[in-house]
C-alpha cells in the first residue's frame, strides 16, 4: 500500500505535470528546430512569436465567452486557437517578407540573422505587451479537471490523490495530434519531402526544383501553427504572462539542441529530456521517499536537489554536458 | 572625420537641451547612465566588432560586477560572518575541488564506464557534500538579524577597489562559459550566455546570504572623491562659492556630484578607448580581425582561433563587469530585481549596431544616443502619452493607452534595429 502511495504521489506531483510541460516545450522546440533547419538560424523571436499567438488566442477566447459560445468541458480557447494560429502565420509571413528575406537573398551569415531576430523579438514583445499589458491572463474555463484529487482517493481507497487537470490531458492529446500531423506531412507529403530534401542540402534541393520560396513560406506557417499551440496549451496549463513567454526560450532552446537542432524528433526527446530533468531535480522528493524507504531511513529533510527558482539552471546544465560531451545532439543535428 | 564629430556635437546638443529645456540634474543623471552604457558597449564591441562573437548575457557579467561591489566595499556583518561565513567558504571550496576532481578523472582516465561512473561518483558525492556543508552554513547567516542584515557582509574596503574584481568575477565567468561554448557553433554561444547570465541573476535573488537578495543591499559607500550631498551642502566653502553664484545649494549640490561621478565615469571610459584603440592597431589587432573576416584562412595561417575568441571574450566581458561595477557605486545599492536582460543586453546591443559595431568610437555615440533616446521616453513619454490622451473620455482605454507608453520604446528600439540592420548594417560611424 505504502508502495502504490508512494506511486501516485509521484505521479501526481512529477510524471503527469512533466508530461505536459514536456509536451509544451516539444512543440516549442519542433518550431525552432523546423526554423534552423530551413532557414538556417536560431530564431530568438521564438518565444515572443509564442506570446503573439497565445495574445491572439486570449482575445478571441474572450469575445468568445463575451458571446456566451463556449465549448462546454473544453475550454474556448480550442475554439480560438485556429484564429490564433491563422493570425500568427500572417504576423511571421510578414515579418518574413519585410525582414528576413532580404538577407536570405543576400546569404548574410547566420549570426545577423539572429540579431535580426533579436529585432524581430523586440518588435513582437512590444505588440504583445502594447495590446495586452505585462500581467498575468488567465483564459482557462471548461472543465478543470479529468480526475481531481478527492475522486481519486474514493475511488481507490488510497491516502494519497492522483489529479489530472484537463489543460494536462489536453496539452498531451493535442501534442500527439500535432506531432503525428507533422510527422505524416514531413513524410508523406510533396511540400513536406522537398522541406526535408531543402534542409539536408539545399544547392541539390535548388538544382531539382524545388521552390525555395514555397519551401520558406510552409516553413514559417508550420512554425507560428506550432509556436501558437504551444504557447496556448502553457498559457491553458499556468497563465499567460509576456516576460514567462520570453523565459521559455532557453528550455525550448535547450530541447531543441540536446536533441540535436534541425532534428524534429529529436526535438521532441529534447522537451521531454528538459522538462522531466527540471521537475525532477526541483520536486522535493521527502514524501515520495517516505513512501518508499522503510521506516528508519525515512529522510528528514525535504530532499529537493535544488530551489524552483532555480530551474533554468536545469535545462543550463543539461544544455552544457551537451555542448561538452555530444555537441550535435541526440540525434545528430546539423554540425556546421 | 567632420561627419563625426558633427555626429557627437548633435548627441552632445541633445544633453544640452535636456539641461535647459528639463533640469540640469535630469540631463547628467542621463548622461551618468549613458556612460555606464558606453563602458559596457565597448566590451560587446569588442567582442562583437572585434571578433564576431554574440553575447547575449551582458546582464549577468553587469550584475557580477555589482556583486563585487557588495563583496568589497559593503560595511561587514561581523556576526553574520562568525554565523556560517567560514562553512560556506568551506562549501564552495569543495565545490569547486569536486569539479576539479571530475574533470580531472575525464582527462586522465580511460576512456570507457569505469570514467563515467568515477566521474558520477564524484559529481553525486561533491553535491551531497556541498549540500550538506553549505545548507545549515547559509540558513546560520540569514537568520542572522534578518530585517537589518542576513548576509555575510562586505570587506569595508573602498569602492574604487570594488571595479576591478568586478572586471575579474565577470572574467571568470566568462572563462568558464567561453570555455564550454567556444570552438562550437556560434548560436551556441549566444544560448549559453543566455542561460549564464539569467541563472547570475536567479542566483543574486535567491541567495539572500551573499548580498541579502530580493531584500536589497542599500547604503554602500560612495567610491572615493565623489562627497555626498548632504555634507557638501554643510561645507562653507562649498557654501561661499554657491551664494557668490547665487544659485540654490540643495540643486548645485546635486549637480556637483553628478559631474563628478560624470568625470570619474569619463576618466574609466577614456582609458578603455585608449586601451582598446591600442589594441585595435597593433598586431593583435589585425589578427582578432582577420580571424573574424576568415576564420578559415587565419586557421590556415596558424592562429589557433578558439584560443583567440577566448582572449577577447573575456577581456570584453571584464569591461562589462567594471561598468556593472561602476553603477552599483553610483547607485549606491544592489537590487537584483531591477537587473532585465532587456535594459541591460539587448538595449547595449542596439547601442553598439546603431553606433557602428567594429568602431569604438561609433559604440560610445551609439551608447550616448540610444541612452538618452530610451530614459528621456521614461520621464517624458507618460507625460506626452498624457497629453495625447488628454482629450478623450477616462476609462479603461485611456489607462491602458497611459500605461502601454513604457512598452513603445520596446517597439521602436526594435524598429531601429531592424532599420538600421537594414539600411546601414555598418552603423552611424562605419569601422574604417
Amino acid at each position: 500500500m505504502d508502495f502504490l502511495n508512494g506511486l501516485i504521489t509521484f505521479l501526481n506531483f512529477v510524471f503527469v505535470p512533466g508530461l505536459a510541460y514536456g509536451s509544451q516545450l516539444a512543440l516549442g522546440a519542433l518550431g525552432v528546430t523546423l526554423i534552423y533547419g530551413i532557414l538556417r538560424f536560431s530564431n530568438f523571436a521564438h518565444g515572443d512569436t509564442m506570446a503573439f499567438g497565445t495574445m491572439v488566442t486570449i482575445l478571441f477566447t474572450w469575445l468568445f465567452q463575451g458571446w456566451g459560445i463556449n465549448l462546454g468541458v473544453l475550454p474556448t480557447a480550442l475554439l480560438a486557437l485556429p484564429i490564433g494560429i491563422a493570425a500568427t502565420a500572417l504576423f511571421v509571413l510578414l515579418t518574413d517578407r519585410v525582414v528576413y528575406r532580404f538577407y536570405r537573398r543576400q546569404k548574410a551569415a547566420s549570426t545577423i540573422l539572429v540579431i535580426v531576430s533579436l529585432g524581430v523579438m523586440f518588435v513582437t514583445n512590444g505588440i504583445v505587451r502594447l495590446i495586452i499589458g505585462v500581467d498575468d491572463q488567465n483564459f482557462a474555463d471548461g472543465g478543470r479537471f479529468v480526475i481531481s484529487a478527492g475522486d481519486f482517493k474514493t475511488m481507490t481507497g488510497l491516502s494519497e490523490g492522483l489529479a489530472i487537470k484537463s489543460s494536462q490531458a489536453l496539452t498531451v492529446i493535442t501534442a500527439l495530434i500535432v506531432v503525428a500531423f507533422l510527422f505524416w506531412f514531413l513524410q508523406k507529403t510533396r511540400t513536406g519531402k522537398s522541406m526535408r530534401a531543402f534542409s539536408d542540402n539545399e544547392d541539390l534541393a535548388l538544382l531539382s526544383g524545388i521552390n525555395p520560396d514555397r519551401v520558406v513560406q510552409v516553413t514559417w506557417i508550420l512554425a507560428a501553427a506550432l509556436a501558437t499551440i504551444a504557447g496556448g496549451l502553457y498559457g491553458l496549463d499556468k497563465s499567460f504572462k509576456p516576460y514567462t513567454y520570453y523565459l521559455l526560450l532557453l528550455p525550448i532552446f535547450a530541447s531543441a539542441i540536446v536533441g540535436g537542432l534541425g532534428s524534429p524528433l529529436g526535438a521532441i526527446a529534447g522537451g521531454y529530456v528538459i522538462a522531466f530533468s527540471e521537475v525532477t531535480v526541483t520536486y522535493a522528493w521527502k514524501k515520495v521517499l517516505g513512501y518508499w524507504l522503510p521506516e528508519n531511513l525515512a529522510p528528514d529533510s525535504l530532499v529537493q536537489l535544488l530551489s524552483t527558482d532555480y530551474k533554468f539552471a536545469v535545462s543550463f546544465t543539461i544544455l552544457i554536458i551537451v555542448l561538452l560531451f555530444l555537441p550535435t545532439g541526440l540525434f545528430k543535428g546539423k554540425s556546421v | 572625420m567632420t561627419r563625426n564629430l558633427g555626429l557627437f556635437a548633435g548627441v552632445a546638443l541633445l544633453f544640452i537641451l535636456t539641461g535647459t529645456l528639463q533640469s540640469w540634474n535630469l540631463s547628467l543623471s542621463i548622461l551618468n547612465m549613458c556612460l555606464l552604457s558606453a563602458v559596457m558597449a565597448m566590451g560587446v564591441n569588442m567582442q562583437w566588432g572585434y571578433a564576431g562573437l554574440f553575447n547575449t548575457g551582458v546582464m549577468g557579467f553587469a550584475a557580477l560586477g555589482g556583486l563585487a561591489v557588495v563583496l568589497i566595499s559593503a560595511p561587514a556583518v561581523p556576526a553574520g560572518w562568525a554565523a556560517g561565513g567560514p562553512g560556506i567558504l568551506l562549501a564552495l571550496v569543495v565545490g569547486a575541488l569536486a569539479i576539479g576532481l571530475a574533470v580531472l578523472v575525464y582527462k586522465r582516465m580511460v576512456p570507457g564506464r569505469l570514467r563515467t561512473a568515477t566521474m558520477l561518483a564524484v559529481l553525486i558525492g561533491g553535491f551531497v557534500l556541498y549540500r550538506y556543508l553549505f545548507d545549515p552554513a547559509a540558513m546560520a547567516v540569514e537568520s542572522n538579524d534578518p530585517a537589518a542584515a542576513g548576509n555575510i557582509g562586505g570587506l569595508a574596503l573602498p569602492s574604487l577597489l570594488a571595479w576591478p574584481v568586478g572586471a575579474a568575477l565577470a572574467a571568470l565567468a566568462a572563462w568558464a562559459i567561453g570555455k564550454i561554448a567556444l570552438g562550437l557553433r556560434s548560436d551556441y554561444l549566444a544560448i549559453a550566455t543566455l542561460g549564464i547570465a539569467e541563472i547570475i541573476v536567479a542566483v543574486m535573488r535567491n541567495e539572500d546570504w551573499i548580498a541579502r537578495g530580493v531584500k536589497n543591499l542599500t547604503g554602500l559607500p560612495r567610491p572615493w572623491p565623489v562627497p555626498y550631498e548632504v555634507d557638501l551642502q554643510q561645507t562653507p566653502a562649498f557654501l561661499n562659492w554657491v551664494s557668490g553664484l547665487g544659485v540654490d545649494p540643495v540643486t548645485t549640490s546635486s549637480i556637483v556630484v553628478k559631474l563628478m561621478y560624470a568625470v570619474l565615469f569619463g576618466l574609466v571610459l577614456a582609458l578603455v578607448i585608449w586601451a582598446s584603440e591600442r589594441a585595435l592597431n597593433s598586431p593583435w589587432g589585425r589578427m582578432m580581425r582577420a580571424i573574424r573576416d576568415n576564420e578559415v584562412a587565419a586557421e590556415a595561417m596558424g592562429k589557433d582561433v578558439t584560443r583567440r575568441h577566448l582572449h577577447v571574450f573575456i577581456l570584453g566581458s571584464a569591461v562589462i563587469g567594471i561598468a556593472g561595477a561602476m553603477m552599483t557605486s553610483m547607485e549606491g545599492q544592489l537590487t537584483p530585481g531591477t537587473y532585465n536582460p532587456l535594459r541591460f543586453t539587448f538595449l547595449i546591443w542596439v547601442m553598439v549596431i546603431v553606433g557602428g559595431s567594429g568602431n569604438n568610437w561609433g559604440s560610445i555615440l551609439g551608447a550616448l544616443l540610444i541612452g538618452w533616446l530610451w530614459l528621456i521616453v521614461e520621464t517624458v513619454g507618460p507625460g506626452v502619452m498624457g497629453m495625447i490622451t488628454a482629450g478623450m473620455a477616462d476609462g479603461a482605454l485611456k489607462t491602458h493607452l497611459v500605461d502601454s507608453a513604457q512598452h513603445m520604446r520596446l517597439l521602436t528600439l526594435g524598429v531601429i534595429l531592424l532599420l538600421v540592420l537594414r539600411f546601414s548594417p555598418r552603423g552611424l560611424i562605419p569601422e574604417k
